[in-house]
């Protein structure tokens, strides 16, 4: 029993040892190359003890934590993340003039951070979770300040960060103690139990689940609670607005989808009423303030504001579908928007570093014949985000539909095939800027030397975007194996 | 399989094509011409000698009814939602095909001279188009052709916006706009057909043969069915959807055009004859009548807005939503004479527009204008050009001994048994197009040369792409039941009705 705690602990053990050795070694030797290449190894080692892991699930490890192949699969997608982010980092900071160990200490603590969440099955694990990751990031996200010319607001936007993400919390926090005051319990799986115990519940505990709600719908910026999102996306260096946009949103939605269904907190219309008018709004205003942003990291702000919007139409169609299926799909939908937003900021990281970012609109102009393969990516990726086939996006969109479809959520689908008209506009525009012919040929010479880190990045996206887009029946089949947690 | 080898010999090619720039540019249409040649072969083999091919009936997969399609192929891609590779090709497939196939090659000459830059990603475009048009020809089930039809899109808007004139951003991203969100509708529509059929039969399946005949509840019939039909009316296009169709044209480059007029909005037509209609008999049968409407007004609203225009290509842009409006008449008739006038309509009507296109881009290739005000007497500057002009025109306005005179005439025939009002309403259209054609002759090639324009008659190529479709128009228009009788098994099973 004991051995197999610690082997279904393994990724978070892992993680936690690599975060210590980074530390001594940047405290004995400081050198970039190496913190990072023992950060990106240790990232790799906790990832491969997932092969250890799986034989043995699911496994309650303590009354916190869920091992299972749903929070597996989370915790892997996580960890890809994180090293997909790192080797993002190292080119980005190289000429960085400040000291850069310490950040790939603070990607290491969220990404353990991000596993606990994904992984936790009461409440006071989803708090540690909250915290770890949030309080690590706020110090990457104001990680150039020093650096004048970088990211333009990095302060603002840690700052930005740090105040609405406290807010959230002690909102969050409340919503907990709500809660447990009405059920006396904080375990996920033991609420339905508990709420039958405690009979009709009150409007006490309504409130408690809604303020939860709030809290995770900050963290994953849903309107009206996404107000943080471009500012912080636009004054965060490159590599943790990609970790921004996708390891923290995909820690949250594991948690937040685990809650839901394992509370049967769907059950209530308050609960679906409020996610379907956070779900529309998103779609809505995510796509029609994304239209006018002029620069990239914005227009993903936005653009990640609307698909997560799409996401949520999934989680309102789970109170009437199975289970299974929509967590079959909102794990799809999730690995192609982590894919593609790991994509999209990575072409953005390839020609921008600390020392100057490259992310206007018009920065992006003529890229197509200047480096065709970058922009080629880019192509890829803002047709797999408009849903075009071949790519992962399509399929996720599919799912969406399909699910809408049976969930007859008429309603949303409406609103999700006019967000997505919207949102086709600006995909295309950036696609158009690209197209253009370029100013100057010799414009900028670092456009065309691609750092081998985010090669690899760039590369292995492409390839499973388009893997999943024209084959997703394996993983389709990996995916319903994790509906078995529910 | 041999459907896949013709989709995949051309998306390798665009690939080579692509890649042939670097070492010369101009290698990329040397290959973009094999690759057509080499799918021309195996079109032209398909149709006069299937056997060399291996295609006997024995060799077909086991779906519908046995001996109705000449190719058949089916085998499995996402079994989670029943989503398989069935690709098939019954009379009415490889007359478009072929079509297709044939219109690449013109659109091939079109661009021969005329684009000079970027050419290897030109070809790729081009070439992937195509093959987007044939899966949507082929495709039989129904998210591998939905697939096919967003396919064809992205290339397409890639000619337009890079390729494209003065105002081509707009164009490209409207044109894209309007077809995806109408796709969008269709996919919705696909999805609620699919379940409804897995609530009917237990099982999940995106097959053609399983979905048709679904029993839909009443309330939802025609909702699904309108999906479709805006999706497809949309690419046709008709009247009020057709608003993307003359930007796109008059800013696409010559080769876009053919290739839009020729071949894509074919792909509506096509839908609606395969797909909006034998899935949804009984809501299409109260939607005909609005159908029909529509169409009328597309023939005769579009040829009043066709006579006020001065730019040319847009001119013809217009003339193109008004022939679709007989298309779409004689679809929605559903008789065997209306759509089997609507099929010849399609074939004709893509010759005569992809040439008369080809023209309005060769003039403003020479002269960089499109406006009809700036030109004027070319005949004498142009004699070949001219005579070509006027030959399409004719055509394009229905002479008899044309295809497009079978074409029309027989939708008329059609629609009259199934509604006097508007058969009698869209003859009078015959009348219009006589007029705005005319007019354009005038306009051109007639009178004095008053800006002393000088310009190079057709080269050979483009001779030679004219002298094609003109033998093509001619044997339409003097040998059409060699059409009818590809075509014919095709409607019978679909339901068409036949009259003896």
């Amino acid at each position: 029993m004991t051995s197999n705690l610690i082997i279904d602990l393994m990724q978070i053990i892992m993680l936690t040892a690599t975060t210590v050795v980074v530390m001594v070694t940047a405290a004995f030797k400081r050198d970039h190359a190496v913190v990072c290449g023992l950060t990106v190894f240790g990232l790799f080692a906790s990832l491969m003890t997932f092969l250890l892991i799986k034989p043995v699930l699911p496994f309650a490890a303590t009354e916190l934590l869920m091992i299972d192949e749903y929070s597996l699969f989370f915790s892997n997608l996580i960890i890809v993340g994180a090293i997909a982010v790192a080797l993002l980092a190292y080119p980005y900071f190289r000429n960085h003039s400040a000291q850069n160990e310490e950040f790939y200490i603070l990607l290491l603590t969220a990404t353990l951070g991000a596993v606990v969440l994904a992984c936790s099955n009461h409440f006071v694990a989803f708090l540690l979770g909250v915290e770890i990751l949030g309080i690590s990031l706020y110090a990457m996200i104001a990680y150039t300040v020093h650096d004048t010319s970088s990211a333009k607001f990095p302060l603002e936007a840690g700052i930005k960060y740090l105040i609405l993400s406290a807010l959230a919390s002690a909102i969050t926090l409340f919503g907990i103690a709500l809660v447990y005051a009405f059920l006396g319990t904080m375990g996920f799986d033991e609420i339905p139990a508990a709420l039958e115990a405690a009979g009709e519940p009150g409007p006490v505990f309504i409130i408690g689940v809604l303020m939860i709600v709030a809290g995770a719908a900050f963290k994953l910026s849903l309107v009206p609670f996404h107000i943080w999102t471009p500012d912080v996306y636009e004054g965060a260096p490159v590599p943790v607005t990609a970790y921004l946009a996708t390891v923290s949103k995909a820690a949250m939605l594991a948690v937040t989808l685990r809650l839901l269904l394992a509370s049967n907190a769907l059950e209530f219309n308050a609960v679906t009423a409020v996610l379907t008018v956070m779900a529309a709004a998103s779609m809505i205003v995510g796509n029609l303030l994304a239209v006018m942003q002029e620069n990239t990291k914005r227009l993903l702000a936005y653009s990640s504001i609307a698909h997560l919007g799409y996401l949520m139409v999934v989680v309102v169609a789970a109170a009437q579908v199975e289970n299974a299926l929509s967590v079959e799909a909102t794990s799809f939908y999730m690995l192609a928007y982590f894919i593609m937003s790991l994509a999209g900021f990575a072409v953005i990281s390839a020609i921008s570093s600390s020392v100057k970012e490259l992310d206007q609109l018009s920065d992006f102009r003529g890229l197509f014949w200047r480096n065709t393969w970058l922009s080629s990516v880019l192509i890829i990726v803002l047709f797999s985000l408009a849903g075009i086939p071949l790519t992962a996006g399509f399929i996720g969109k599919f799912y969406i539909f399909s699910i809408g479809v049976e969930g007859e959520l008429w309603f949303l689908l409406t609103i999700l095939i006019i967000g997505s008209a919207i949102g086709l506009y600006y995909y295309l525009r950036l696609i158009y800027t690209m197209m253009q012919p370029p100013e100057s040929i010799s414009n900028d010479p670092a456009a065309m030397q691609i750092p081998a880190g985010v090669q690899v990045v760039l590369v292995t996206m492409t390839i499973a975007i388009i893997y999943l887009g024209v084959y997703p029946a394996p993983m389709i089949n990996t995916l319903q194996s994790l509906s078995g947690a529910f | 399989m041999i459907l896949a080898w013709l989709i995949s010999i051309l998306f390798v090619g665009g690939i080579g094509a692509w890649l042939s720039e670097k070492s010369n540019p101009e290698l990329p249409r040397v290959i973009a011409l094999a690759t057509i040649l080499l799918d021309l072969l195996l079109v032209v083999l398909m149709l006069v000698a299937p056997g060399a091919l291996g295609l006997d009936a024995a060799a077909q997969a086991d779906l519908g009814e046995p001996g109705q399609w000449l190719v058949l192929y089916s085998s499995e891609w996402i079994p989670r939602f029943g989503i398989s590779f069935i690709f098939g090709a019954d009379g009415l497939g490889l007359l478009l095909i072929t079509l297709t196939v044939f219109l690449g090659l013109v659109s091939l000459g079109s661009a021969w001279h005329e684009i000079k830059e970027r050419t290897g990603f030109f070809y790729f475009n081009l070439l992937w188009t195509l093959a987007g048009v044939i899966g949507v020809f082929t495709a039989l089930d129904m998210f591998l052709f939905f697939f096919f039809w967003e396919v064809m899109l992205i290339p397409m808007y890639f000619i337009i916006a890079i390729w494209g004139h003065e105002n081509k951003e707009y164009a490209a991203t409207k044109f894209f706009i309007f077809t995806q969100v109408s796709g969008m509708l269709m996919l919705l529509s696909i999805l609620v057909l699919v379940f409804f059929h897995f609530q009917d039969a237990g099982e999940i399946t995106f097959s053609y043969f399983d979905l048709l005949g679904t029993n839909i509840p009443p309330g939802y019939a025609f909702w699904v069915m309108l999906g479709f039909f805006l999706a497809f009316a949309t690419k046709l296009p008709t009247v009020p959807m057709h608003n993307w169709l003359p930007d796109a044209h008059s800013q696409a480059p010559t080769a876009g055009s053919v290739i839009l007029a020729g071949i894509l909005l074919k792909t509506g037509a096509y839908g609606l004859i395969r797909f909006a209609i034998p899935l949804f008999p009984q809501a299409t049968a109260a939607f005909a009548p609005t159908a029909m409407l529509l169409g009328v007004i597309s023939i005769l609203y579009t040829a009043k807005v066709a006579f006020a225009q001065n730019d040319l290509k847009r001119l013809i842009a217009y003339t193109s939503v008004s022939h679709m409006g007989f298309v779409m008449l004689g679809i929605y008739a559903w008789t065997s004479q209306g759509v089997q006038g609507a099929v010849m309509t399609m074939l004709a009507h893509g010759l005569s527009a992809a040439a008369l296109f080809m023209l309005a881009g060769g003039l403003q290739h020479r002269i960089h204008t499109r406006q009809m005000d700036e030109m004027g007497g070319l005949w004498g500057a142009a004699p070949k050009m001219g005579f070509m002009a006027l030959f399409f025109t004719v055509a394009a306005v229905g002479m008899p001994g044309l295809g497009n005179f079978i074409g029309e005439f027989l939708v008329l025939l059609g629609a009259f048994r199934i509604s006097v009002a508007a058969a009698a309403a869209a003859a009078i259209g015959m009348v219009v197009a006589a007029v705005y054609s005319l007019i354009v002759i005038q306009k051109v090639f007639h009178g004095e040369n008053t800006h002393k324009l000088e310009l190079k008659d057709l080269t050979t190529i483009e001779m030679i792409c004219f002298g094609m479709m003109m033998i093509g128009l001619l044997w339409m228009g003097l040998y059409p039941q060699s059409m009818l009788d590809m075509s014919e098994p095709t409607l019978r099973s679909l339901g068409v009705l036949f009259f003896q």
